[in-house]
């Protein structure tokens, strides 16, 4: 990695160098919480009902076991959002003589090993009067439901509503109306690794440290020490490796307030591995949304007003820190996407029920609402007998800065770039003849498009506008460069598979005239880093790239301050490259570590004038920036038993400038096989007494190999000026646009037979019900 | 990635199950002794461990006792005799991989054998152990019912034959009594000019079968003679379904005489219904493979 950097006109960004993360990962040396030593390892007994009140837990004699009473003085969780008829819900963090969901907690199993604590968490009896439950969304604020918590009568956790002044006008004036309703069922992010935490006391200190699959240290630390009424110094949190998060691992985990509480009450070590079975029935859950749109359009299949409803199932408590309200209202912020609508209205809820909590899941409602939205201008398209292609050229968004319906301000995109191209790659007419010829020999193929917008990396304007308790957004970064000329970089962001410590290296390393291998980042430890917010939301490379970036500037012009004093110039004139500084048009430099040096040993020469060492510290916080791209599928419904194959995938993709090209097709890679697995296979089931069926990967399906199609990427760069780098975030976009390529791909395959499939994942058992429906037959 | 002052700790030990006895038999007749003994205090036999140790993993199943037969000599056996190939308690899937008999036998197991699971599974889990778990989407439970084996149960009592076709007494049911080590399956040979066709349907390549047919037939001057059609993955346990192959007897193979034997298929079966098949589906699937496993007998 020794290549030049700007003398020769190259840059580090922009260029697919290998992963630093991989060479540990692939050989098997990571170090994942599961992989340390704990004097003591809990097992969670957890409720087998959905609904009921504790009447007795029996606890084997001789065994550690914790339960709620023992957590006297620990608070529940309880987030806070100030708008939108948020009704703050409590979560104990074992459950305190109700029980909300299957898989909630009552009990902590302290043991020496792992065998030894799963087998006296069997003999621990709880008996519970069970409750009739509640698992779906509608019966759930149907009248006269049981309340999941008497603080919710409705079981109505918060309702928003937005309408544009003269809506109701432009809707009624509109020459034609098309609805569709649309199901997006339940899923679970599916990690590689599970929840795992680690607590471990120390004597000297006593302070505690953490270990925990996270992707928000700081806020763990702030939160548990909230609930623990602990001094936050007291506690030290890392996240080490951590086997992806999706989302799913950035709420708050009360098993790991149990793990810090045992830690001080034992003055030991007690760790908790989470078994898949765990994960899939108690770890956070994503989607589960009933959507309802109504789009009018003008006679030339202009939309002129969108209304939409929104009822999302948030399960039996509100997670920390986003709150339960993080879903519907992304749905009703975002629904109108890069759509050219002036007048939206949209009503938006989250319901509770008796199901595992919500959490957000890569996405957090856009691959609904992008369904939605995308299911709707196809059916429009037919409507008009567009091809879907003209439709969306009708109503993309073109002009930028662009403001939408809700306020949301577009920087540039390439909206309808993104769409020709993706079309481009697929020659529509030629798909067209060749399905036309598939039919007659029975064969149904489809093709499905998807365009969409992604906001990313938005600071705290826009989590304010959420009212939430907690207003994430910036991000800071310490940059030094030690004697030797060395950088380190301690950020606050939290990668868990994003390469962060590859791509922000390549930033850094742009500015100050290093190469990446001298760069070492460090994350994931509040000891050694400054207070960040994580991992999520597509915002690391934005907003934690764009606060290396600037801190990356502030040490460039100390090297140059330096290099000036040293060399006897202006610092103006002093050019960083490829490890020196230079007096422009000179051959006259001095070596990077030679400024660093000085920088600590010979700092009398610049008494008065430059600080002492090399250390520099940015803080970044951005409006915001939207991604765009279009995703187009190719598929086969095998109409006799309902099987959907997936014949191409292309995504179109503009996420401004790349820094690591390679690092961004694995991110779109890795959401689409999940956005896939949304339309097809992944579903969370419950039976009608809020009993999971689906509580192994037996049952819950997520794609494999066998399942993936190549995806074919193309890219578009077009530099995004809300941010400092020109980058846009896009870790969430694959999973965003697949679901409705896939499914429009299959209506399209279907549409000889004048079925429509509205609901996600499409299985074989929906399609072959929709074909029996219509008697098989094409009219 | 940050280092801390945490061990690491790679060692593993024995985590998931409920706690059980251990057994390694070296010889058939010390397996059965220990059967004998085990069994009624709640004791299993371990072969491959595919669906057994899962199970035990979730605690679901909890042998207080398990008699791992792995180390029994001998039972490691394929071979043919006869006119019968002989597979003993100990033969993994992956030995179909390839032919194990010549002829449209071979052929068969190793086309179906690439429909069990994923490769790491079949290079552990046997074909006897499938037949004893009775799992109704099991590909060799179909294969036995349809080539009519014989399976051979040993025990302290003495050696008994049971019929493939009476083997299987409901959803995960067998005649086997709870003493009895199924020792080895019979396969009896298919005719030189046997044609066969198989045909399952999963949510995912590996998965169970949602459901499955094996056909096989002669042609005899051109019309079909002997007609199977077993269907698996649909009911509690895979059977033939006699009413559709007698559709078959004496016609020319065909896509039209396929499809009315796959839909009196769909129609004699009792489906059963979980969250990934409710009845309806179920039938269509049926009369999907039928029909499918039909058409491969062509190829």
């Amino acid at each position: 990695m020794s290549a030049p950097t700007k003398g020769s006109g190259m840059t580090w960004v922009g260029r697919s160098i290998r992963r630093v993360e991989d060479p540990a990962l692939l050989r098997g040396r990571g170090r994942f919480t599961a992989d340390f030593k704990a004097a003591h390892r809990v097992r969670f007994v957890r409720s087998p009902v959905a609904a009921g009140r504790i009447e007795k837990i029996v606890i084997p004699d001789g065994a550690t076991v914790i339960t709620a009473s023992d957590l006297n003085g620990v608070k529940p969780i309880a987030p806070a959002l100030h708008k939108f008829g948020y009704v703050q819900v409590e979560q104990p963090i074992l459950a305190n003589g109700v029980v909300r969901f299957v898989g909630e907690p009552v009990a902590a199993v302290v043991a020496a090993s792992e065998a030894q604590a799963e087998d006296v968490a069997d003999l621990v009896a709880v008996e519970i009067a069970e409750t009739a439950a509640i698992a779906d969304a509608r019966t759930a604020f149907a009248l006269g439901a049981r309340p999941v918590h008497a603080a919710a009568p409705r079981n109505i956790a918060v309702e928003a509503k937005v309408e544009t002044p003269g809506f109701a006008a432009a809707q009624q004036g509109a020459a034609r109306q098309v609805a569709v309703e649309i199901r997006s069922r339940r899923q679970n992010a599916a990690p590689l690794e599970g929840r795992a935490g680690l607590a471990a006391y120390d004597a000297v200190s006593g302070r505690v440290t953490l270990t925990c699959a996270t992707q928000m240290p700081h806020l763990m630390r702030t939160a548990i020490a909230d609930l623990l009424g602990m001094p936050e110094s007291d506690l030290r949190v890392v996240a080490p490796d951590v086997g992806g998060g999706f989302g799913q691992k950035m709420s708050l985990v009360a098993e790991y307030v149990v793990l810090v509480w045992l830690a001080r009450k034992l003055q030991s070590s007690v760790a908790w591995t989470e078994d898949r079975r765990e994960n899939l029935i108690a770890a956070f859950h994503g989607r589960d949304q009933y959507l309802r749109l109504q789009g009018s359009f003008d006679g030339v299949g202009k939309l002129v007003a969108l209304s939409a409803e929104v009822t999302a199932n948030v399960g039996a408590y509100s997670c920390y820190p986003t709150t339960c309200a993080v879903e519907p209202l992304m749905a009703m912020a975002e629904f109108p996407g890069p759509y050219d609508v002036r007048a939206y209205s949209c009503i938006a809820r989250g319901v509770l029920t008796n199901t595992c909590p919500m959490a957000p899941y890569r996405g957090v409602s856009r691959p609904s609402i992008t369904l939605a939205l995308e299911r709707l201008m196809d059916i429009a398209a037919a409507e008009f007998s567009l091809e879907p292609l003209e439709i969306r050229r009708r109503n993309l968004i073109e002009k930028f800065p662009y403001t939408s319906a809700t306020g949301l301000k577009f920087d540039e995109g390439s909206y309808r770039q993104t769409l020709d191209m993706a079309v481009g790659a697929l020659d529509v007419p030629a798909f067209r003849r060749r399905q036309r010829e598939a039919r007659g020999q029975g064969r149904y193929l489809g093709l499905g498009l998807a365009t969409f917008s992604e906001r990313t990396g938005y600071g705290t304007p826009a989590f304010a506008a959420r009212g939430m308790g907690v207003t994430p957004g910036w991000e800071t970064v310490e940059l030094s460069m030690d004697p030797s000329g060395f950088v380190e970089l301690r950020i606050g962001a939290s990668p868990h598979g994003q390469g962060l410590r590859t791509t922000l290296a390549q930033i850094v390393a742009d500015e100050i005239g290093v190469p990446p291998e001298r760069i070492k980042v460090v994350h994931g430890d509040t000891d050694r880093t400054p207070y960040g917010w994580g991992t999520f939301a597509s915002r690391s490379l934005v907003i934690g790239g764009g606060a290396s970036l600037l801190a990356a500037r502030k040490v460039r012009a100390k090297l140059q301050r330096i290099a000036g004093r040293l060399l006897e110039a202006a610092a103006d004139d002093i050019v960083i490259e490829d490890g020196v500084a230079r007096i422009a048009g000179t051959d006259r430099a001095l070596a990077i570590e030679e400024l660093a040096r000085a920088s600590y040993h010979q700092a009398h020469l610049f008494k008065g004038d430059i600080d002492p060492g090399i250390s520099e510290t940015a803080t970044y916080d951005p409006a915001g920036t939207f991604s765009n791209a279009c995703h187009a599928a190719i598929v086969e419904v095998d109409c006799e038993t309902g099987r959907v194959g997936i014949e191409r995938f292309i995504v179109a993709e503009d996420a401004g400038r790349l820094v690591n090209p390679m690092i961004v097709d694995g991110q779109i890679v890795g959401g689409v096989a999940q956005g896939i697995g949304n339309a097809l296979l992944e579903e969370i089931i419950y039976d009608e007494t809020g009993n999971i069926l689906t509580a192994t990967l037996a049952d819950f399906l997520t794609p494999t190999s066998r399942e993936m199609p190549p995806v074919e990427i193309l890219h578009m760069e077009t530099s995004s000026p809300e941010t400092v780098t020109g980058s846009k975030g896009l870790g969430e976009g694959g999973a965003i646009g697949a679901p409705a390529a896939v499914l429009n791909a299959i209506n399209d395959a279907l549409s000889p037979f004048g079925v429509s499939i509205n609901e996600i994942p499409a299985t074989p058992q929906r399609i072959r019900a929709a074909l029996r429906s219509v008697g098989e037959r094409r009219p | 990635m940050n280092g801390n002052a945490l061990e690491l700790d790679r060692t593993y030990g024995p985590v998931k199950p409920a706690a059980f006895a251990y057994h390694a038999p070296r010889t058939v007749e010390e397996a059965v002794a220990q059967l004998a003994e085990f069994a009624p205090l709640d004791g299993r036999v371990l072969a491959g461990g595919q669906s057994l140790v899962p199970m035990m993993a979730f605690r679901m199943a909890r042998p207080a006792h398990l008699i791992d037969i792995n180390g029994v000599e001998g039972l490691d056996r394929l071979a043919i005799d006869g006119h019968v190939l002989t597979i003993s308690a100990c033969v993994r899937h992956a030995a179909f991989h390839h032919p194990a008999a010549p002829g449209p036998t071979g052929a068969l197991l190793s086309a179906v054998a690439a429909n069990i699971a994923h490769y790491p599974i079949r290079m552990r889990g046997t074909f006897c152990g499938s037949l004893a778990n009775a799992d109704p989407a099991s590909e060799w439970c179909l294969t036995a019912v349809t080539l009519d084996a014989e399976l051979v149960a040993v025990s302290q009592r003495g050696r008994r034959t049971i019929a493939a076709a009476n083997f299987f007494t409901g959803m995960m049911g067998t005649a086997l009594g709870e003493d009895e080590l199924l020792l080895e399956a019979r396969v009896p040979l298919l005719p030189a000019d046997a044609r066969f066709g198989f045909y399952e349907f999963s949510r995912r390549a590996g998965d169970y079968a949602l459901a499955m047919a094996l056909t096989v037939y002669r042609l005899e001057g051109g019309a079909i003679a002997e007609p199977r059609i077993g269907i698996g993955g649909a009911e509690g346990h895979p059977r033939r379904i006699a009413q559709a192959e007698a559709v078959l007897v004496g016609k020319k193979p065909g896509e039209e005489i396929f499809r009315a034997a796959a839909a009196i298929a769909a129609e004699a079966i009792e489906p059963m219904e979980d969250a990934h098949a409710d009845a309806a589906f179920r039938r269509d699937l049926v009369r999907a493979v039928t029909q499918r496993a039909l058409e491969r007998t062509l190829r």
